[in-house]
């Protein structure tokens, strides 16, 4: 199985293909909806204005993403009291939400993809054309398993937008997913869509 | 004498979000037997095997979306429900800082997070209901949000899908909603319908039918047949685990017929992701027994 080693060149990006299974190596971010957003007003849209602290987050994130990916990831952590924090569970969210965001924060930060379930729209089949970039399909629910290649977390950003929402940066090891929309143009969902869709109109002509 | 059911109902959710069912372990693995070899479908239920058993051994959530906790309490004549609400909301409360339960109410208004699942009347939800006997029966279901988005609910006659008022038209909503959910509920994934009700109590009876094990058949021959040919066509469209194509996109079929209004027809699917958590508390005088 091939391993990619974050930060992974655009080379390495352009090699990959829909259906290839990974495992990933080295320092990456969660973020869902209410980071997207953020993310997307306060820096790439600048429709509000940063608040007190984020112009040091927006530098750490340029920091970690370039090269790196986005894991669409409400976690359950351990630790929050001690600060001393430990991924407990944490499996991948439904992607789709980032839909609207997505292909515009991978484009700005230099990143080679997102991780997350359930595949992306156009928007970001064509960012992932254009970054280049790749999407990463884990295991919806697989939540422990996945939490033991979370090696170490580093550190965590905007917790008060609630454990699921905030911006953990974590080390990982050997993180296992499918690459399924790739920086060709094509993705697997599509593919399963239409097909499902064909069968699905011969099972109505029946009584 | 009615006891306090703090923790009995602690480790019922313990149970709950860190195992899964037996019924439900053997299902995903007979389908994973059913998946040709090396394939992405295949290595997506081994994954999810290995999942079930490490988050048993280390009592670690199955899944990191700990859901929306649905509690049914079947309780003996003249127990407090207000007590035993009060009990359940601590041991959610204790649930979540024990990391059994991430913390999941967010108020919609102010998009607070309130950090100890705790939220309004309706998070948790409980419903309560008087029985005969000195049992007391606590049936939780932990159902994630990914899931819940792709239920859905339809009114006939529907046009759109050729759906008339009868058990044809509900068979076009059901595969329907299968068909548009792809792989996002995290097939393979068990179907609750509700046929008739008005729109809140369908999608509450298409939940409640979700408490019984795999397999459960309705009473009418018809609807019973039903379910299974739902779940073979289902199947057929390839969908697959995760929605990477494959044999099993639906595990299990559970239809439940409700009284309606002459002018209404609501068919109402509530999606189970594959982590079908699901567990019973059962409290005779000493006697606890967790199914």
């Amino acid at each position: 199985m091939r391993e990619l080693t974050i930060p992974v060149s655009a080379e390495t990006i352009r090699e990959l293909h829909i259906g290839e299974p990974v495992l990933l190596t080295g320092v990456m971010i969660t973020g869902r909806d209410t980071a997207h957003k953020w993310i997307e007003e306060t820096f790439i849209k600048k429709t509000k204005a940063p608040g007190p602290g984020d112009e040091a987050i927006y530098a750490e994130l340029k920091r970690i993403l370039a090269g790196s990916f986005i894991y669409h990831c409400g976690p359950v952590v351990a630790g929050l009291d001690t600060k001393q924090y430990r991924f407990v569970a944490a499996g991948p969210t439904t992607s789709i939400r980032e839909e609207p965001f997505e292909a515009d924060v991978m484009r700005h930060f230099g990143m080679r993809g997102v991780i997350g379930k359930g595949g992306m729209g156009d928007r970001t089949l064509q960012g992932c054309k254009e970054t280049p970039a790749v999407y990463l399909h884990a295991i919806g629910g697989a939540a422990s398993l996945i939490a033991q290649t979370v090696k170490r977390v580093t550190g965590v950003h905007k917790l008060e937008f609630g454990v699921p929402e905030a911006m953990w940066v974590i080390e990982v090891e050997k993180f296992p997913a499918v690459v399924t929309m790739d920086s060709h143009g094509r993705s697997q969902h599509d593919a399963i869509l239409d097909r499902s869709k064909r069968v699905l109109a011969e099972l109505f002509s029946k009584p | 004498m009615q006891p306090d059911i703090t923790d009995k109902v602690l480790e019922l959710i313990k149970r709950t979000s860190t195992d899964i069912p037996p019924d439900v372990e053997a299902s995903l693995r007979k389908a994973m037997g059913d998946e040709d070899k090396g394939s992405a479908a295949q290595g997506a239920l081994e994954t999810i095997l290995s999942n079930i058993e490490l988050s048993r051994k280390n009592g670690t959530p199955i899944c990191q979306d700990t859901g929306t906790p649905i509690f049914r309490v079947r309780h003996p004549g003249g127990w407090s429900t207000r007590k035993m609400r009060e009990q359940i909301r601590t041991a959610i409360a204790q649930a979540t800082k024990l990391s059994y339960m991430r913390p999941n109410a967010v108020d919609s208004i102010t998009e607070k997070n309130s950090g100890n699942n705790l939220g309004g009347e309706e998070f948790p939800t409980i419903h309560f209901e008087e029985e005969e006997g000195d049992s007391l029966v606590v049936d939780l279901m932990l159902k994630g949000g990914g899931c819940e988005n792709v239920g859905a609910q339809y009114s006939l006659p529907d046009e759109s899908i050729g759906a008339g008022r009868d058990l044809a038209g509900v068979r076009r909503a059901v595969l329907d909603a299968v068909q548009k959910a792809q792989g996002l509920g995290c097939a393979p994934g068990i179907l609750g319908v509700s046929i008739g009700g008005d729109r809140g109590s369908g999608y509450v009876a298409s939940k409640a039918a979700l408490y019984t094990p795999i397999g459960t058949r309705n009473a009418a021959p018809e609807v019973a047949a039903m379910e299974e040919r739902i779940t073979k066509e289902a199947n057929s469209m390839g969908i697959g685990p995760m929605g990477f194509g494959g044999r099993t996109t639906v595990i299990d079929t559970k239809i439940v017929g409700m009284h309606r209004l002459p002018a209404s027809y609501f068919v109402t699917i509530s999606y189970m992701c594959w982590a079908y958590r699901r567990r019973r508390l059962i409290l005779e005088g000493d006697r606890v027994e967790y199914k």
